[in-house]
C-alpha cells in the first residue's frame, strides 16, 4: 500500500475511520476494563478485611471448641444467607484463643468438630487436623486457616471478610504449622 | 396449499435461501457413512437446541440473586405447574450433552476423523468440549444450594494454587473477596449469555467445515491419509460410491436424536429435577458437598493424590491433556485411519474409560471419608463384648466414644479411611497397636494428646481382642523370650495385656 504512489481521497478517508473507531475503542476499554477489574479492587477499596464481633468472652467455655456465626463485614445488597460465615473458636484459657476457619485447607469444604476424638474431620476429601489446627492426615498440606483475634471490651473479635484459601493473601498472615511429627 | 406456495416463493425470492439449502442437504456422502456410528455429532447439536430450549423457560421464573435463587428454585420445583419436569429436563439434558459429546468424541478419535484436512474441525471440537464442561460448572452453581456454595469454594480454593496470579483469579471469579451475590451473577452471565453465545458460534464453524470439508469416511484398514493425494481420493469416493445426505443417511440422526431427546424426558419424568439441597447458607456445616457426576472423577482424583502432588498435577495436569489434545491432528495428521490398525488408539480410549469410570464409581461411595455419624450409629456388636475383661470391656467403651469407628470399620460398620479391625491383633502386636494408637501414622492422627495412659492401655487390651476365633493374635517372640526365659518362644498362648 505505502508503495502506491496515488492517494485516493476514499482511501485516507477511510484510514482516519479506522483511526477514529480505535480511539473511540480505547477510550471506551478504559471503562469496561476498569468495571471488570472491580470485582479485584472494590473489595480493597472498602477494606474489606475488617475486625468482626463474634460474641462475648462468656459463650466460649475454657478448653472448648464452639462454633460461632458472624457476618461478612463486606456485603452486597443480594448476597443474602451467603452473607452469613462460621467460624471455629477454641479457647484455651483466659484470653487465649485459636480461630480457625470452617473451610479445609484442602479444598475449602466445611471441616466439623469432633470433641470425642479432637478432630477437625473434612467430609470431602478426608482431610483431618487436631485440636489445634495443626494437620493431622488427609490431602491438606498444611493446618487450618486462622483468623487474627483479639478481645475488646470482653469481646471476641476477629479479622475476616474474605474466604480463605490456599493462596489468599490472608492464608499467609498465620502460622503454617508443619505436619505432626 | 397454494397460498402457502406462494408465500415460499415470495419468500424465496428475497431471501434465495431454498437453493444453497437444497445443495446442502443433497450433497453427496460416501454411502457408508450412513451408520449408527456417525449420530452422535447430530444428537450433541439436538441435546444442546434443547437445553437452549428449557434454559430460556427455566429463566423466565429463575431469579439469579444469591437471596432469592434457592427460593426460586424451591418455586420452581412445587408452584409452577410442571416446573418440576422443566428443570428435571435442563439437569438430565446437560448430563445426556456432557456423554454424547465424549462418545462423539472418542468416535471420531477411533476413526480418525481428526486428520489431515480435518484439522480445524478437531480443535474446535476440543474447544467445544471445554465450553460443554463449562456450561455443566456453571450451570451446577446456578443451582444455588449447598452443593454449589461449596464447589465455589473448591473453584476457588483450586484457582488459588495458581501462582502469582492465584488470589487475583479467585477475586475476578468469585466477583470479590467472598462467595456472594456478585458470584451468582456472573455466574448466570456467563452460563446464560456468554458460553451459550460462544457455542452457537463455534458449533455452526464445526458445522460448517464438516460441510466444506465432507463426511469422514469409513475408515477402510490399509487405507492411508496422504496429504497429497486424500482430497481428490475423498472426492472420487464421494463420486462413485455416494449418495445424498438426505435422505440416505439423515434418517438415522433423525431417529437417533427423538431417541435421545425421549431418553432426556423418560429420565426427567422418572428421575425428577437435580436438588436444590439445602440453603446455601454457609453457616449449615453439616454438609457433605458433592458435584455432579461428570466432575465425580475429580472428586476421587483430588481425595486420592498424594499431597505434594495435587497442586503440580492439578495445574500441570490440564495444560498437558489439552496440548496433547491440540497436537494430535498435527502429530498424527496422516496415515492409517482404522481402528484395528492403531492399537495404541484403542488402548488409550480404553484406559481413559477405565480411568474416568473408576474414579467415578470411588467417588460414589467415598472410602477415603470419615464416616461421621458413625459413632452415635451401631454400638460395638455384642460378640466383641462376651467373655471380656473388665479391661477390655473399658477399652471397648473408648473405641465407641472416641469414635474410632468414624475411620475403622468393625463387623462391617464405620468408615472405610483406615483399614477394618476385625482382625487388627492378627496384624500388630502390643506394642505396635499402642504405638499406633498414640503416634498414628500412616494417614492416622496421633491419639496420644487425647488419650490418658489408662484409657490407652484399655483401648489396646481390648483390640488385642479382635482376631478370628481360629487364629492367634500376632506377638513380640522377642519379648516373650526375655519376659518368660522358660518358655518356648514358638509358644500358643499370647501374651495377656498389661494393665
Amino acid at each position: 500500500m505505502s508503495t502506491d504512489p496515488t492517494i485516493s481521497r476514499r482511501g485516507v478517508l477511510v484510514k482516519l475511520a479506522i483511526l477514529f473507531n480505535a480511539a473511540v475503542g480505547i477510550a471506551l476499554a478504559v471503562p469496561i476494563v476498569r468495571f471488570l477489574a472491580s470485582a479485584i479492587t472494590r473489595g480493597r477499596s472498602r477494606g474489606y478485611l475488617s475486625w468482626v464481633q463474634l460474641g462475648p468472652v462468656s459463650d466460649f467455655p475454657e478448653g472448648q471448641t464452639r462454633l460461632a456465626t458472624f457476618r461478612n463485614p463486606y456485603v452486597t445488597p443480594t448476597d443474602g444467607d451467603t452473607a452469613e460465615t462460621a467460624c471455629w473458636v477454641r479457647r484455651l484459657e483466659g484470653d487465649s484463643f485459636q480461630v480457625f476457619a470452617v473451610n479445609c485447607a484442602h479444598l475449602g469444604c466445611p471441616v466439623r468438630w469432633f470433641p470425642q476424638s479432637s478432630l477437625f474431620l473434612c467430609p470431602c476429601h478426608g482431610g483431618a487436623y487436631y485440636q489445634d489446627g495443626s494437620r493431622a492426615s488427609g490431602p491438606p498440606e498444611r493446618g487450618l486457616f486462622e483468623y487474627e483475634y483479639k478481645v475488646q471490651n470482653g469481646f471476641v473479635v476477629i479479622q475476616a471478610g474474605e474466604l480463605p484459601t490456599p493462596g489468599s493473601p490472608t492464608a499467609s498472615l498465620v502460622n503454617i504449622k508443619p505436619p505432626c511429627a | 396449499m397454494r397460498l402457502i406456495k406462494q408465500i415460499g416463493e415470495w419468500l424465496d425470492a428475497r431471501l434465495q435461501l431454498a437453493a444453497p439449502v437444497r445443495e446442502m442437504s443433497e450433497h453427496p456422502v460416501p454411502r457408508n457413512t450412513a451408520s449408527w456410528w456417525y449420530v452422535f455429532g447430530s444428537a450433541a447439536f439436538v441435546v444442546f437446541i434443547l437445553q437452549i430450549v428449557t434454559g430460556i423457560m427455566l429463566a423466565l421464573v429463575y431469579v439469579p440473586s444469591a437471596s432469592e435463587a434457592w427460593s426460586s428454585l424451591q418455586y420452581l420445583n412445587h408452584g409452577v405447574a410442571l416446573g418440576w419436569f422443566i428443570r428435571a429436563m435442563h439437569g438430565w439434558g446437560s448430563n445426556f450433552m456432557v456423554a454424547i459429546v465424549l462418545i462423539h468424541m472418542m468416535q471420531v478419535f477411533l476413526f480418525g476423523a481428526y486428520k489431515f484436512p480435518r484439522e480445524l474441525t478437531w480443535l474446535i471440537g476440543v474447544f467445544l468440549l471445554l465450553m460443554t464442561l463449562g456450561m455443566a460448572f456453571s450451570g451446577q452453581v446456578l443451582r444455588f444450594d449447598q452443593d454449589a456454595y461449596w464447589g465455589l469454594g473448591i473453584g476457588a480454593s483450586i484457582a488459588s494454587r495458581v501462582p502469582i496470579v492465584g488470589p487475583l483469579i479467585v477475586q475476578l471469579m468469585l466477583g470479590g473477596p467472598i462467595i456472594g451475590g456478585a458470584t451468582l451473577s456472573r455466574f448466570f452471565a456467563i452460563h446464560v449469555f456468554v458460553i451459550p453465545a460462544i457455542l452457537l458460534a463455534f458449533v455452526s464453524l464445526h458445522l460448517l467445515l464438516v460441510l466444506k470439508l465432507g463426511i469422514n469416511e469409513w475408515p477402510m484398514p490399509g487405507r492411508l491419509v496422504r496429504k497429497a493425494t486424500y482430497e481428490h481420493e475423498y472426492h472420487e469416493l464421494t463420486q462413485m460410491d455416494g449418495a445424498p445426505f438426505v435422505p440416505y443417511a439423515v434418517w438415522k440422526d433423525m431417529f437417533f436424536a427423538a431417541f435421545i431427546i425421549i431418553a432426556v424426558a423418560g429420565c426427567a419424568a422418572y428421575f425428577g429435577p437435580f436438588g436444590p439441597t439445602g440453603r446455601p447458607d454457609p453457616t449449615i456445616i453439616q454438609t457433605v458437598p458433592r458435584p455432579d457426576y461428570f466432575f465425580l472423577w475429580l472428586y476421587a482424583l483430588l481425595s486420592l493424590l498424594p499431597p505434594s502432588m495435587e497442586t503440580p498435577v492439578l495445574l500441570i495436569g490440564p495444560v498437558i491433556a489439552l496440548a496433547v489434545l491440540l497436537l494430535l491432528p498435527f502429530v498424527s495428521g496422516e496415515g492409517e485411519k482404522s481402528w484395528r490398525r492403531r492399537p495404541i488408539a484403542v488402548m488409550t480410549v480404553l484406559l481413559i474409560a477405565v480411568t474416568l469410570s473408576t474414579f467415578t464409581h470411588l467417588a460414589g461411595y467415598t472410602p477415603w471419608s470419615p464416616h461421621m455419624n458413625a459413632w452415635s450409629g451401631q454400638p460395638v456388636p455384642r460378640e466383641y463384648l462376651d467373655h471380656r475383661t473388665p479391661l477390655e470391656l473399658q477399652g471397648a467403651a473408648v473405641f465407641q466414644l472416641k469414635q474410632c469407628r468414624n475411620c475403622h470399620a468393625l463387623d462391617g460398620e464405620g468408615g472405610q479411611r483406615g483399614p477394618a479391625l476385625d482382625s487388627v491383633a492378627v496384624r500388630l502386636t502390643q506394642d505396635q497397636l499402642i504405638r499406633q494408637v498414640i503416634q498414628g501414622g500412616g494417614n492416622m492422627p496421633a491419639y496420644g494428646k487425647n488419650l490418658s495412659p489408662a484409657e490407652t492401655t484399655a483401648l489396646v487390651a481390648f483390640l488385642e481382642t479382635l482376631h478370628p476365633a481360629g487364629q492367634q493374635p500376632a506377638r513380640d517372640a522377642a519379648r516373650a523370650v526375655a519376659l518368660n526365659p522358660d518358655e518356648p518362644a514358638s509358644g500358643h498362648e499370647p501374651q495377656p495385656a498389661k494393665p
